[in-house]
């Protein structure tokens, strides 16, 4: 009758998918493989907006920001410091995570419309930070990260994250544990908490919980994974930019959390794969259609955003749930 | 009784929405175990005035006092801690979730120690007994009858194991027969904590009842036994001759 009774389903699934993940590098070719691993990556970004969208209700339009920290928090360092990749990865988390509790401090006084102004303008602030310290950060141009600044070395290990496999592992490893994450706080009586805030939040407060303390820990939860997915990426993919503290970067895991389903731990996973070959492949078609226009395929993201606020507001995995299998998680 | 203690008091109570004084200075002391009723004609200030008591609302001066600690700055969630649950006067309910989990919501807040999922649903269960809705317990709240939905606010308030259990016209929309089990279940209730009850149905107050207090204006006109103020002139003339219309 309730979510805690069908853990068995609820595991194997989850365990399935991871599974079936691991062994997909295996059979596909080059070119897709890359894309999956970079898919796994932004799937981790899409479940930390999931935690706070989905679950907790609280539509942030300002997701880039901390995307941004843990790209820049584990990026720079390495480029002008020359730290290694470990203790970069952990800093571009806490950057995150702090990032999302000071906002969260002051955006968590509003609701609604406001929240979502708020969290856009700090989010714009942090774009034009990037942009303004161009010293450090070039900006539009970015930075790369040197094939030597991309690999763990130790006495024992040697891992090189710039190697095809290598980074296809560490994606997969990423979000296997993110997902667990997720897997976990839904079934939790702090996943309760946040879905009763979303559905009524007077009530809840009525019921004793303490509403802004929930509310701010999903924030700062919810920062920490999208910090983590940037630091994964300057790491994997050795490049940093300006384009990814932009909007389009804020708008982006809304889009793949609805597509895929808001509230559902597997949602933002299949919602970023879907969206991500759409755009590839609309990308491809427009550019066969009309050659020289040079159409955008940010244009087909917000298309595709308005239909599904139109017509499928609960996503993919949200309709088979409300449909047929009520114990998705 | 004089050797016990009340275990709410509020003094000079009053809260001011613009100009108009929804709670005037109200002075009232209720005894651990007592069915009290606040009765009073529409727009006297009694959802405000018990707002304050559970916290939705800062009163604009006075003082409240539960068991003998003064909580009148103490955020709401932490008034629940304390034992006052409130159960709203507009049913609210998450109706989008089920019925079990509405209630596994308070079931939850009250297990201090991590228990089981099993033990959750036992407790959860027993909730849902206690109103008459466990074979309900799988379907979407929202989908429920008025009078059900009512009921399971109830539920909700009750596993909250509240000291001081607080109805806001707990009644309204129910079918008579529904209103008799409610009376036999809130005199359970009444058995083991206090509660205070804003009621417009008569007859469920004067059953109910020990003490009743009557608001008028925002200040307190009367308080005695049901008796008492059935007998009163000033309430006669303010409410009960002209006002009981339901």
């Amino acid at each position: 009758m309730n979510g805690s009774n069908r853990a068995i389903p609820v595991w194997t699934l989850h365990i399935a998918v991871i599974a079936a993940l691991w062994a997909a590098q295996y059979v596909l070719p080059d070119y897709h493989h890359g894309i999956i691993a970079r898919v796994m990556v932004l799937a981790c970004f899409a479940m930390g907006y999931n935690i706070l969208f989905g679950y907790a209700g609280l539509l942030s339009l300002g997701h880039a920001m901390f995307f941004a920290a843990g790209l820049y928090g584990a990026g720079l360092p390495i480029y002008h410091f020359g730290w290694h990749v470990v203790p970069s990865f952990a800093f571009g988390i806490g950057c995150g995570a702090l990032l999302a509790l000071v906002i969260g401090l002051l955006a968590l006084r509003t609701t609604g419309v406001a929240f979502m102004i708020v969290t856009l303008m700090f989010a714009q602030v942090g774009y034009l930070m990037t942009l303004w310290l161009g010293e450090w950060t070039r900006g539009d141009e970015g930075l790369t990260l040197s094939h030597s600044e991309r690999i763990i070395e130790s006495a024992s290990v040697f891992i090189d994250l710039t190697n095809r496999d290598t980074r296809y592992g560490a994606a997969w490893l990423l979000l296997s544990v993110v997902l667990l994450i997720t897997v976990v706080i839904a079934r939790s009586p702090f996943g309760r908490v946040l879905v009763a805030i979303r559905e009524n939040e007077e009530r809840t407060r009525m019921l004793g919980f303490n509403t802004y303390a929930n509310k701010l820990s999903a924030m700062v939860i919810s920062g920490a994974i999208s910090a983590a997915a940037g630091a994964a990426y300057v790491l994997l993919f050795g490049y940093m930019g300006a384009t990814f503290a932009a909007i389009q970067y804020s708008i982006l895991p809304l889009l793949w959390v609805l597509l895929g389903g808001a509230a559902t731990t597997l949602g933002p996973l299949l919602g970023t794969l879907l969206m991500f070959y759409l755009a590839e492949l609309s990308n491809d078609a427009l550019n066969a259609w009309f050659p020289g226009a040079n159409l955008s395929q940010i244009g087909i993201v917000g298309a595709a955003l308005v239909l599904l606020v139109l017509f499928f507001p609960k996503g993919i995995l949200g309709t088979i749930r409300e449909r047929w299998l009520k114990w998705l998680p | 009784m004089a050797a016990v203690k009340p275990l709410l008091t509020t003094r000079n109570l009053s809260r001011s929405f613009g100009g108009l004084k929804a709670v005037d200075n109200v002075d009232l002391d209720v005894m651990p175990g007592e069915i009290r009723a606040i009765i009073g004609p529409n727009g006297a200030g009694k959802t405000t005035l018990v707002s304050l008591i559970c916290g939705r609302i800062e009163p604009s001066s006075g003082q409240i006092n539960f068991e003998g600690r003064d909580i009148t700055r103490m955020p709401a969630h932490k008034r629940v801690g304390l034992g006052i649950a409130y159960t709203f006067q507009i049913t609210s309910i998450y109706p989008n979730l089920s019925v079990f989990d509405n209630v596994a919501l308070p079931v939850q807040r009250m297990s201090h120690a991590r228990v089981s999922s099993r033990g959750l649903d036992a407790s959860v269960m027993h909730a849902l007994e206690r109103v008459g809705l466990a074979d309900e317990a799988g379907k979407t709240a929202g989908t429920l009858a008025y009078g059900h939905q009512r009921l399971l606010e109830v539920a909700m308030g009750l596993s909250l194991e509240p000291n001081l259990l607080i109805l806001d016209e707990p009644t309204q929309g129910l079918s008579d027969g529904e209103i008799e089990n409610f009376i036999k279940l809130v005199r359970e209730i009444g058995e083991r904590a206090t509660v205070l009850l804003i009621e417009h149905n008569m007859d469920v107050v004067m059953q109910l009842a020990e003490q009743i207090t009557v608001l008028n204006f925002g200040k307190v006109l009367a308080q005695g036994t049901p008796d008492a103020i059935r007998a009163n002139v000033k309430v006669q003339d303010a409410y009960l001759g002209t006002g009981a219309d339901d």
